[in-house]
This record gives C-alpha cells, sequence and structure tokens, in this order.
C-alpha cells in the first residue's frame, strides 16, 4: 500500500506509550460499537506510486484528445503560455490556505489584489470579489445578490448557456426567488416580450453578451430597460476575452458584470476547474460574495493586503451572511493573473482580434458552401443551419479527428472559433463538410 | 510592488503567431472604448514577479501547517502528476461520450470509493467546494420534504459549535436556523434536541459534524440521528472532519442521510490559496432520485451519463472540479483499503500526542481524555493573567515558520486554538512545535509585550483590518 505518514511504526507505538495507551486501536476506543465500522473497506488495496501513475494513465488513455476544436459552448480552447503553468505549479502557492494569516500570506493576498484590480479593468466595473467557482455559480449568485425586500422576481434571458441557466434555477428553488425566462426571438433576447416582463417587483434582469449562440444582443438597451425599474440591476454576463475589443459591462450601464473566466488561462480539463468572475459598481459592493482583499498598511506604515469587507461573510454573520462561500478559486484567480499579465494589452487583444477574424472567416466559408449563417453581430461564436444533418457533418470531421461545433438539433451546429484554429485547419472543416 | 507598477509599455512576449486570416473589425458601437490597463512584462520579469509573491507565501512545503478543521495535510505531488495529463486536461466537456471514456470511469470509481467510505449509496462529484456541498445537501433534504408534500418542513437544527458556513448555507436552501446549545462537555445536548424535536413537524433536519469542531466524537451520536428521523427530519453530516474516522466510523452507518465531503481536506488536494477545492455530496438511496449533475452508468468502456429522475437540477457548469476529482482519485487509490484507515489512525495519534503534550501548560478546552483529528486550546486563563490573547500566541507562531491553528473558533470557546496536525507530521516536526507552543506560553507570563508586537519576522507586521474595511482600497488605481 502506499502512504505519506512519516512516523515509523516504532515512533507511533513511542509515541502511544508516552500518552499512555498501548494500541493504536484504543484511540478509537470510545467510538461505540453500534456505529463503529467492522470489517475492512471494500476498496482494492493499495498501491506503489509507479503503479498508480500507470493506473491512472491507463484510465487517461481512453479519452481521445483532438488537436483541431471548434467546440466551445461554455469552454474555450485558447493557447496558454508556458509561463502560465510554471507559476501555478509552485508549491507554495499551489499549497498554501486561504489567507487568513496576513502576515504569511501578503504573496496570496497581492495576487488576489491584482487580479481583482484586471478584472474591473477589463469590465469597467468599480469593484471585482476573489473569484466564486464558475461562470454558472457566479450567475446563481449574482441573481442572489440583486434580491431585495420588495424585489424578489428574476428575469433571465433564454439566450444564456443553458447549464448556467440550470444553476439559476438551483439556486432559487432554494432562496424561493421568482424566476421567469425572456423569451429569445432570432437568435438573441427578445426585447418586447423582455419589456411586458418588466414589473415593479423585478430584482435584476440578466443577460449573456455575446449570448449562447455567439451573438451581440442590444445590450444598451436592455440596461435601459432593467433600470426603468427602480432598483432593478443589470446583471451582464460576458466572455472575458472578448472585452480587449469589445465594449464593456460597465460601458453598456451594468451593475453587475460576471461569466466564466476558463477562457483567461485554464484548460478545458473536462469542465474544471474553472474560475467565475463576479465584479460589480461600488454601491454594490456589499452584495458581493465570497472573499474580497483590501490594500492597508501595517504597524510600521508599510503597505499590505487582507481580507476585507468580512461582515458579509458567513464566518462572521453566519445565517445573515450575503452567501456561504467560503473558498474562492484562488489558484485560478492567480492563473487569470498570470495569463492576463502575460498577454498584456496587445496580446489579449491579439487573441480578441483572432477570435473574432476567425469566426467569420469560417462563417462566410460555410455560406459559400451552402450553410446559413447568422445575419446578426456575432463574435466568436456562430450558428449554422443546414440541409445536411447534424449528426452526419460532425461524425465526418471527427473521423479526421476534428471536434466540430455542438449540434443544436440535426440542422444547427454551434460552432466556435479561437487563435488556435488555423486557417488551414479552417479550411479543412469546409472541405469536409462540403463532402457531407 | 504590483506587477502593474512593473509594467514597462512595448514589453511582452511572443506568445501567437501573425492571424493567418482577413482581419475582421467590429463596428463601431460594439468597440471598447476604456483604454485597457493589463501590464505589459517581459516573460522574465513575470518569473520574478510570481517568484517574489511565492517567497511571500506560507505552503505546505514550507513549514508545519496544523490549522484545525482545514486538514493541511501533505499534498502528494503524483496526484499533481496525474492531473496534468493532457488525456484529463485538454477534454472538452462537451465531447461525445465515446471520446471521454476515461473521464467518465474517474467520476465512476470516485463515486464508487466515496460512497463505500462513508457508506452512502450515491455521490456526485459536481459541488465546487465545502460549503457547496453543504447547500446541495441541504437542496436534497428539500426536495425530499416537497416530494411528500411537506411543505411546512422548513426548520434545520444546526449547534452552535457548527462550521459558518452551516447556518448560511441552510438560509440559501430557504430554511431557517434553530441553534441547539451544546453541554458542557461541547456535545450536543440530546435533552434539549429531543425537546425541540418532539412532535415538531417544521423540522427539516440537522446538520452535524462528528467528531465536531472541538476533536470529539459524539457517543450518542445514533440517538441524535433517531431523534431527528422519529420527526421526520433527516440528518445531514458536515464531512470536515472525515480524516479522523476514515475506516473506523462511517456517517451512513451513524444514521446520516447525506454528507459532503471535502476533497481538499481529507483526500489530499491542494487548497490552492483557497481553492479550487471540490465539495461531493453523498446520500442514502431514498434521496437518491433527487441527485444534481449526472450520474455514470454502464460498464468500463461503454459508460454514460444519465440524469436522476427528480434530479433538482444544476450546482455548477458541467461536472464539477474535474481534476479534483483526479487527484482524490490518485491518492485513494495509492492508499488503498489499508492506507485510508492507517491514515486516520495516525491523525488521531498525532493530535493526542500534541494535546497530550500541550496540557502541561494549556488548557484544553472540554478536558477530553482522548480527542479525534484536532483539539482545542483555550487560552482565556493566559488573557486573564497576562493579556496575551489567541491572536498573540497565533502570531508568536509565524515567527516560528508555523502556521497558527484556527482562531476563535469554535465559538463556543471564547480564546479558542483549533489544532489539527495531520498524519502527514513526524514526531520530530510535533516536538519542535510543542516546544514552540510551550515556550510561547512562558513568554506571555515573562515578556507580554513581545507577543502584543509580534510578528517581527514576517514581511509585514499586524495589518490595519479596521482601516481596510472602513477605508476600502479594492483596486489599484492608474494614473
Amino acid at each position: 500500500m502506499g502512504t505519506f505518514v512519516p512516523n515509523t511504526k516504532e515512533q507511533q507505538q513511542e509515541m502511544l506509550k508516552e500518552i499512555g495507551f498501548e494500541k493504536l486501536d484504543d484511540l478509537f476506543a470510545h467510538i461505540p460499537d453500534a456505529v463503529k465500522f467492522q470489517g475492512e473497506l471494500n476498496i482494492p488495496e493499495g498501491m506503489s506510486e509507479m503503479e498508480v501513475t500507470k493506473a491512472m494513465k491507463k484510465i487517461a488513455s481512453k479519452n481521445v484528445v483532438f488537436d483541431s476544436v471548434f467546440r466551445g459552448a461554455g469552454a474555450y480552447k485558447h493557447y496558454i503560455p508556458a509561463i502560465v503553468n510554471t507559476v501555478v505549479s509552485n508549491e507554495t502557492l499551489q499549497t498554501a490556505y486561504t489567507p487568513y494569516q496576513a502576515e504569511i500570506s501578503q504573496g496570496i493576498l497581492q495576487s488576489i489584489f491584482e487580479y481583482q484590480t484586471m478584472i474591473c479593468d477589463l469590465t469597467g466595473m468599480d469593484v471585482s470579489n476573489a473569484s466564486v467557482y464558475d461562470g454558472g455559480t457566479a450567475a446563481g449568485e449574482a441573481v442572489a445578490a440583486c434580491r431585495g425586500r420588495k424585489s424578489n422576481k428574476a428575469i433571465v434571458s433564454a439566450c444564456i448557456q443553458p447549464s448556467a441557466l440550470k444553476v439559476i434555477e438551483t439556486y432559487c428553488f432554494g432562496n424561493e426567488m421568482e424566476l421567469v425566462i425572456a423569451p429569445e426571438k432570432d437568435g438573441v433576447t427578445d426585447i418586447e416580450a423582455l419589456k411586458e416582463l418588466m414589473t415593479d417587483d423585478t430584482a435584476c434582469v440578466l443577460i449573456q453578451h455575446p449570448n449562447y449562440y455567439g451573438n451581440l444582443e442590444k445590450a444598451k438597451e436592455i440596461g435601459e430597460i432593467a433600470h426603468s425599474v427602480k432598483n432593478c440591476r443589470y446583471i451582464m454576463s460576458v466572455n472575458p476575452i472578448t472585452l480587449a475589443i469589445m465594449k464593456t459591462p460597465g460601458e453598456y450601464g451594468a451593475d453587475f458584470a460576471i461569466g466564466e473566466g476558463q477562457p483567461l488561462g485554464m484548460a478545458p480539463a473536462f469542465g474544471g476547474p474553472y474560475l467565475g468572475f463576479m465584479a460589480s459598481i461600488d454601491s454594490m459592493k456589499r452584495n458581493l460574495p465570497g472573499r474580497i482583499v483590501g490594500q492597508t498598511v501595517d504597524h510600521n506604515g508599510k503597505t499590505g493586503y487582507v481580507l476585507t469587507l468580512q461582515a458579509r461573510e458567513q464566518h462572521i454573520r453566519r445565517e445573515k451572511a450575503s452567501s456561504n462561500i467560503c473558498s474562492n478559486q484562488a489558484l485560478c484567480a492567480l492563473t487569470v493573473g498570470v495569463y492576463l499579465s502575460a498577454m498584456g494589452n496587445e496580446g489579449l487583444k491579439n487573441v480578441a482580434t483572432q477570435c473574432y477574424s476567425k469566426a467569420h472567416y469560417m462563417a462566410q466559408k460555410f455560406a459559400e458552401i451552402g450553410l446559413e449563417v447568422p445575419e446578426t453581430e456575432f463574435f466568436h461564436e456562430f450558428v449554422t443551419k443546414s440541409d445536411k444533418s447534424s449528426e452526419a457533418i460532425l461524425k465526418a470531421l471527427e473521423d479526421k479527428g476534428i471536434l466540430g461545433g455542438l449540434a443544436l438539433d440535426d440542422s444547427r451546429i454551434l460552432w466556435c472559433c479561437t487563435e488556435m484554429n488555423s486557417k488551414a485547419d479552417i479550411d479543412e472543416v469546409i472541405a469536409i463538410v462540403k463532402e457531407v | 510592488m504590483l506587477v502593474f507598477e512593473k509594467s514597462r509599455p512595448g514589453r511582452g512576449i511572443s506568445a501567437l503567431p501573425k492571424c493567418d486570416v482577413e482581419v475582421y473589425t467590429l463596428a463601431d458601437e460594439d468597440m471598447r472604448e476604456a483604454e485597457l490597463h493589463l501590464p505589459e512584462m517581459a516573460e522574465v520579469d513575470l518569473s520574478r514577479h510570481y517568484t517574489e509573491l511565492a517567497k511571500k507565501a506560507h505552503g505546505v512545503n514550507d513549514g508545519f501547517y496544523p490549522l484545525g478543521s482545514c486538514t493541511m495535510k501533505y499534498n502528494p505531488k503524483v496526484n499533481e502528476k496525474a492531473a496534468s495529463f493532457d488525456e484529463f486536461t485538454q477534454i472538452h466537456p462537451l465531447q461525445p461520450e465515446h471520446t471521454v471514456q476515461g473521464c467518465l470511469q474517474v467520476l465512476k470509481e470516485s463515486e464508487e470509493l466515496l460512497a463505500e467510505i462513508t457508506g452512502m449509496s450515491d455521490f456526485t462529484l459536481q459541488p465546487a467546494a465545502g460549503a457547496h456541498g453543504e447547500f446541495t445537501g441541504l437542496l436534497l433534504i428539500k426536495a425530499y420534504h416537497l416530494a411528500n408534500g411537506d411543505t411546512q418542513r422548513t426548520k434545520i437544527i444546526v449547534p452552535d459549535s457548527a462550521h459558518g458556513t452551516n447556518p448560511a448555507s441552510a438560509v440559501m436552501a430557504g430554511m431557517t436556523v434553530i441553534n441547539v446549545d451544546s453541554t458542557p462537555d461541547g456535545l450536543v445536548d440530546v435533552d434539549k434536541l429531543r425537546e425541540v424535536c418532539e412532535g415538531n413537524n417544521e423540522i427539516a433536519g440537522l446538520m452535524l459534524t462528528n467528531p465536531n469542531t472541538a476533536g470529539l466524537f459524539d457517543p450518542n451520536i445514533k440517538e441524535i440521528t433517531d431523534i431527528i428521523h422519529e420527526c421526520g427530519g433527516q440528518c445531514y453530516y458536515d464531512g470536515a472532519n472525515l480524516n479522523a474516522i476514515m475506516g473506523w466510523a462511517r456517517p451512513g452507518d451513524m444514521g446520516f442521510d447525506c454528507v459532503h465531503l471535502n476533497l481538499h481536506k481529507t483526500f489530499s488536494t491542494p487548497h490552492g490559496g483557497g481553492g479550487p477545492g471540490a465539495g461531493p455530496v453523498g446520500c442514502k438511496a431514498h434521496l437518491a432520485k433527487f441527485m444534481p449533475g449526472v450520474k455514470v452508468t454502464g460498464e468500463e468502456g461503454s459508460l454514460k451519463l444519465t440524469k436522476a429522475e427528480e434530479s433538482l437540477g444544476e450546482m455548477k457548469n458541467f461536472y464539477g472540479n474535474f481534476l479534483v476529482v483526479v487527484k482524490a482519485l490518485t491518492y485513494i487509490k495509492m492508499l488503498g483499503k489499508e492506507g485510508i484507515p492507517e491514515a486516520s489512525k495516525n491523525a488521531v495519534l498525532n493530535a493526542n500526542y500534541m494535546m497530550n503534550k500541550l496540557s502541561a501548560k494549556y488548557d484544553i478546552a472540554f478536558s477530553p481524555k482522548v480527542c479525534m483529528h484536532e483539539f482545542v486550546m483555550d487560552i482565556a486563563r493566559q488573557a486573564k493573567e497576562t493579556g496575551v490573547t489567541a491572536m498573540d500566541i497565533a502570531k508568536g507562531l509565524l515567527d516560528n515558520n508555523i502556521h497558527p491553528p484556527t482562531m476563535y473558533f469554535p465559538l463556543t470557546v471564547h480564546e479558542a486554538l483549533m489544532a489539527e496536525p495531520c498524519e502527514t507530521e513526524s514526531k520530530e516536526t510535533l516536538d519542535e512545535a510543542i516546544k514552540v507552543f510551550l515556550d510561547l506560553n512562558d513568554l506571555a507570563y515573562s515578556d507580554p509585550e513581545a507577543l502584543h508586537a509580534a510578528p517581527v519576522k514576517t514581511p509585514v507586521t499586524r495589518l490595519d483590518e479596521v482601516g481596510a474595511a472602513r477605508h476600502p482600497v479594492l483596486r489599484y488605481e492608474f494614473e
């Protein structure tokens, strides 16, 4: 069996003897027999490090890694500079605890402070928290953060990522907020229908921009509709890559900017760990869930960082807390910090421009071979419609080692391009789809 | 110095090739107006910046970390190796099932192993953290009562020694909290519990951790869960302290209906400076049909993702913090049926050894004869006699390269220092730490001012937290 216990059998005996026990089992003697586990756990025998490496590799090898990926829908394959993994593999940064002991946690705290600054800068918001679990939970938490004494209704666009919508539903099942869906029309949120849904007790309107189908929403107009009701907050879920070149939630008048942080340096990794970012205008900062790092000084006047505004949090407020969130995704926030510092202004704009350009190039090529492509503005994802069955298209691509877009139904496919897709890769897809 | 202050326009790394298609431009009305202020750095500057940050942090590799209830055990490197395989990291969560058989096997094996260790019938790996798991478990209980037509069951019993996340999670699940006081021994007051529960059809259930936050195993646990069941409630097990009892007692056998585990505590995955963790939730068969997320069914090689029939929905996108699950699975496989109980045995031995030695000079809360994986020191006597508080002792430890125990928790002990040494520490490390603790006690009596002033060897001294909250500076302001 494998073990990470350093004490030798002799030492264990010695320690037991010193504290007045004979055998290790005596330390468990006070557990009543009625609940004491009898016998052995029904799990396999342990193994050496070499064996477990082999065993895990064998399991891993049953997965298929696609080199050419045109699927997004909430998880995106971007280039991750080598420095990112080097930094986040640092043993100290990886194994440290939540930075409660600020004096020995300045490195972690500063990295979160830098992350918060970058998220504010990208989104055009005033305040960012230290991150939450992922884009879906960020949406659930944001809706809950908008609830007021007289406003218990959340309006959420039907065009957001389906799993995020499901997470919001779950949060509302818990806190018993009323959830209303603003319907889709022509691939975007139906503005007229949204207007009809607005009532005095509306706590928030949440949209995704670009939305699940890649289309740009009428974000400015929707913000105005949201703010037509007193105390109603406008939540925009955004893809952070787009913000290098696209208008920010701040510029659209949003009260909260949230989203999936995975595109900023995290591998797709079968869905996690990712990071949800959450930022708000200054007046809503005390409604943000989770950790927030602030700058302060020590007894000698030296600049330092601490966890702050903790009066919102569960370990102080217990049942009166704004959320139960305890851990954030600190190592993922560090990942974002390193990624954005490595890419810099020009690098991130380049990523965004390449995503946008390649998707538009691909859409144009699809149109040339007779697929229907959107007439609305889109960013780096778009939906094609065709007489060819989605299944047949995706099967033909998979046979050539390509992960095509995501089938929405048998005629529509949601495609995604990033900087990782070369012109040659795109042309290859077009050639294969043409033959289907 | 912040990364922004080191930035120089014109610096950068050579990450990407030129765009090889025609460059398309957004419409003016969609274009960002605000200037971007991301750092512009050469790779060497980045490398040094983050190395500097790492030097100002304290990991498990830097020294002893007896942080109670947090289970800061050593994080095996083979876990990281397995989680770094391309065949795990490069998998899109929405790939066709037949191309992700390895990932599905990881989920299935992990679900089964955790179920066996806890005595549960089903597991979901979707919850991303302990608190997220608590929320999930409470929603399971809520769904169960609603399905039975028991809409009035909205009250959840939480003992005063519970983690702060417990009551906060209860509120998120739409429940009201009933606090039940502990006995002077630090255990659940069974008589009071019975008083609250008997004939009460509003009780949704109970949230409990056993051993509790004082490191004590509640011998009345079966009676406690019976009382809850008799009044129609469900029992929720907070698995934060599971490291004490693996292979010795199982929450399922104690009468709990659902549990959450912290893979980043008990199952050795690193804390990452505060996440990502993972908080899988297990349940007994009668709750299984409400489980969130996906369930892996079928045989090896043809595994499938299915949904529970009355699933309460999704707790997060996709399947949870998958790579964290890979790390935990690697750990469980390596320890196996002998190593898992051995870990608990040594965690309990180390805690008792340390408690016994420290009791020479420190009062141990509730004075137990034997503790489980952790124990609580009560600094009230020192505070009264010398003015040195639990906070001061903690800060004194920082100067000795020891991460302090959890301070001021549980709330039932006012000057609490809660220590959990873990099984991965040697007698030598414990002896060294014990000496430091005992010396700090002496210092409290000989030179209390020295402890009020501690720490002095750290990158910064005590920070002005009140000022930070009163005048929040939450981001760097660009000129």
